[in-house]
């Protein structure tokens, strides 16, 4: 193995790729424009998103009740809901959002209240939509505060103690610091993003190193210098990587000082709605543990595309191959952002999520150091074996010569 | 020297099957000879030439290179030769100079000897007033003088040109053909393929004939003159296929 000879060829294509403006763009101006605006904009939206839910007041329908005018009258008067006339195509109206929840109230009701008789209180919602949830919660509340009110009355009217109905109360606590809190919300966003521009920053070069290559009929040129294929393809693997792994490392200082700036702007907006997700904190820590998982994985994002890149005829071609890949990465790298998709010995195993799961877990500051070395090793073993599928490929001539 | 011994190249093709590109040609291309393969397209000229490159392995028979194996010394057997083809392009986004020190360093010289060489190449060639503009922005033939000189910087002493001249106008494929001679005079051993009956005329002191991936006639061109009785090298290439 001759370290001089990968790294002659090493330093060419670096000189090569930084004259070339598709990869400078995918390097360097995406992490550096594009990331900020990404990161800025997601949180401008989300904070919008929350501050006008829990601003808005939400239009609620009251159905029946005719007979209970004490009930209709109280509710009437409830603060931070607006009753809108009766319509029989309510749920038609939530559905399309005109109205954000409606109740259903009993026949009889005043009446059957007082006398103690049982009864249900109906409260249709928009399930999943947050301005219907913050609608019907309204409503539920009065009508909790309202049953709460008369099981008071009827104990006092009998001279029994409160907690006769109530022995104990039940209070839900939250034991997470604040950056684990808004880490667990978005934070599996930011491994997300790495790993994706680890892979866009790694696809130009790699098809210009190979398809290009081809296409521009220096292949044979440089097949007839005395290099040997093994470090032809080391010196061009190393080039790739560094290109991923700078668009890597660019994309982590412009997302850490965009959401820094982000935090700034938006601390306090909205009455506080969207403080949570703010708190999320990205630690050098954090960070540099992320990027150290990430590593691996740019390494076999390189090996692959290379591999891949090295088998088309032209640029064009390579680019057909490698669009369906985006789809292969991008899909576990959502789903370890999908609530409830959690770490376990199997997942481990499965590149990508794997390392998607584990930096979700690393940026709320919890580190499960036996799956840390699993998805550690089993990825360096992935990128090894992919760096020998692009040497072996770069020996076979029906490769190299595909006409 | 060059001696190619029953070199064999079979291929898998998709529609035809197996296909002999080079089918057992054996020749023999001394120092200080120009030795040119003359073949119609197809012929199985390039695949040949690669073989003795070591840009391609043979299938069976072997060929010895300035003294080397082309199967099993291959890398020595780059760093004795300088092969040309209008399929070697050039990397357009680095300078004249960085190309040819880029090859320059992959034959192992060191810093000192890289420089002098460029130097003493780029001066040879009138190549200094475009130096250090980037290969893209050079016009043909002065892209034509920088693969020259990348095939020159290691000074081999075996010259492999594939039909070095296709594609290119009168000057540039002129400059080409005087390059040629020069190696000869030099004393290198120099293979060069075309189907430009006239190039082989002009510069070729043994030609071999091929067709259909074999070598079906070889000799000087006053042995070939003689043996079809014909003069024309055309009408001879002509007869050769033919028979």
């Amino acid at each position: 193995m001759s370290l001089r000879n990968i790294g002659i060829v090493y330093r060419k294509e670096l000189i090569d790729s930084l004259r070339d403006q598709r990869t400078l763009i995918s390097m360097i101006a995406v992490p550096l424009l594009l990331v900020p605006l990404l990161t800025i904009g997601l949180l401008v939206v989300m904070v919008r998103q929350v501050g006008e839910a829990s601003e808005e007041v939400p239009k609620v329908m009251i159905l029946g009740g005719e007979d209970s005018p004490n009930v209709r009258a109280e509710l009437e008067k409830l603060q931070g809901v607006k009753i809108v006339p009766e319509n029989s195509a309510y749920a038609e109206e939530i559905s399309s959002k005109r109205i954000r929840a409606a109740v259903e109230i009993p026949a009889d009701f005043d009446a059957k209240l007082s006398a103690g008789e049982p009864m249900s209180v109906k409260i249709y919602m928009y399930q999943g939509e947050l301005k219907s949830g913050f609608g019907a919660n309204r409503l539920e509340k009065f009508f909790r505060d309202l049953r709460d009110r008369a099981i008071r009355e009827r104990l006092e009217a009998r001279h029994l103690p409160e907690n006769m109905v109530r022995p104990f109360d039940i209070k839900q606590q939250n034991v997470a610091s604040p950056e684990k809190v808004g880490g667990a919300l978005i934070g599996g966003l930011v491994p997300y993003f790495i790993i994706l521009l680890c892979l866009t920053g790694a696809m130009y070069p790699a098809m210009d190193l190979t398809a290009g290559e081809k296409e521009r009929g220096t292949i044979e040129t440089i097949l007839c210098s005395p290099v040997s294929r093994t470090h032809l393809v080391l010196g061009k693997f190393l080039m790739v990587l560094t290109a991923s792994v700078a668009t890597g490392v660019l994309s982590v200082i412009s997302m850490t000082v965009s959401f820094g700036v982000g935090k700034k702007l938006l601390q306090g907006v909205a009455n506080g709605a969207a403080d949570t997700i703010l708190q999320i904190t990205m630690t050098g820590k954090a960070v540099i543990s992320v990027f150290t998982m990430v590593l691996p994985l740019a390494v076999l994002f390189s090996a692959a595309l290379l591999a891949i890149a090295l088998f088309a005829k032209s640029y064009k071609e390579a680019q057909s191959y490698i669009s369906p890949l985006m789809i292969v990465v991008v899909l576990p790298a959502v789903a370890a952002v999908l609530p409830g998709v959690e770490l376990n010995a199997a997942l481990a195993l499965v590149p990508v999520l794997n390392t998607s799961l584990i930096s979700k877990e690393i940026m709320t500051g919890t580190y499960h150091w036996k799956y840390i070395v699993l998805i550690f090793a089993s990825s360096c073993i992935y990128a090894a074996g992919a760096i020998a599928i692009a040497v072996k490929l770069f020996q076979r001539e029906d490769v190299l010569f595909r006409t | 020297m060059i001696e190619a011994q029953g070199l064999v190249k079979k291929f898998r093709d998709k529609t035809r099957g197996e296909v002999r590109a080079v089918d057992g040609v054996s020749f023999r291309c001394r120092p200080g000879e120009i030795f040119g393969l003359l073949g119609a397209n197809g012929a199985g000229k390039t695949t040949t030439l690669r073989i003795l490159a070591t840009i391609l392995t043979p299938s069976a028979g072997t060929a010895i290179v300035a003294g080397y194996d082309v199967t099993r010394q291959s890398q020595k057997v780059r760093s004795s030769v300088g092969f040309l083809s209008t399929a070697t392009a050039l990397y357009g986004r680095l300078s004249a100079r960085e190309m040819v020190e880029y090859f320059g360093r992959l034959h192992g010289l060191d810093e000192t000897t890289l420089r002098q060489r460029i130097d003493a190449i780029f001066e040879r060639l009138g190549m200094n007033d475009f130096r250090d503009r980037r290969c893209d922005a050079l016009s043909t033939g002065m892209k034509q003088k920088v693969s020259i000189a990348r095939t020159l910087v290691h000074d081999p002493s075996v010259m492999i040109f594939d039909e070095p001249t296709v594609g290119l106008d009168v000057m540039a494929a002129r400059t080409i053909i005087e390059f040629i001679r020069e190696c000869r005079d030099r004393g290198k051993t120099v293979i060069f393929s075309t189907h430009v009956m006239s190039e082989v005329e002009k510069l070729c002191d043994h030609i071999g004939i091929i067709h259909d991936g074999r070598l079906l006639a070889e000799g000087t061109l006053a042995d070939l003159r003689q043996r079809f009785s014909k003069q024309d090298l055309e009408d001879i290439f002509v007869e050769v296929v033919e028979q």
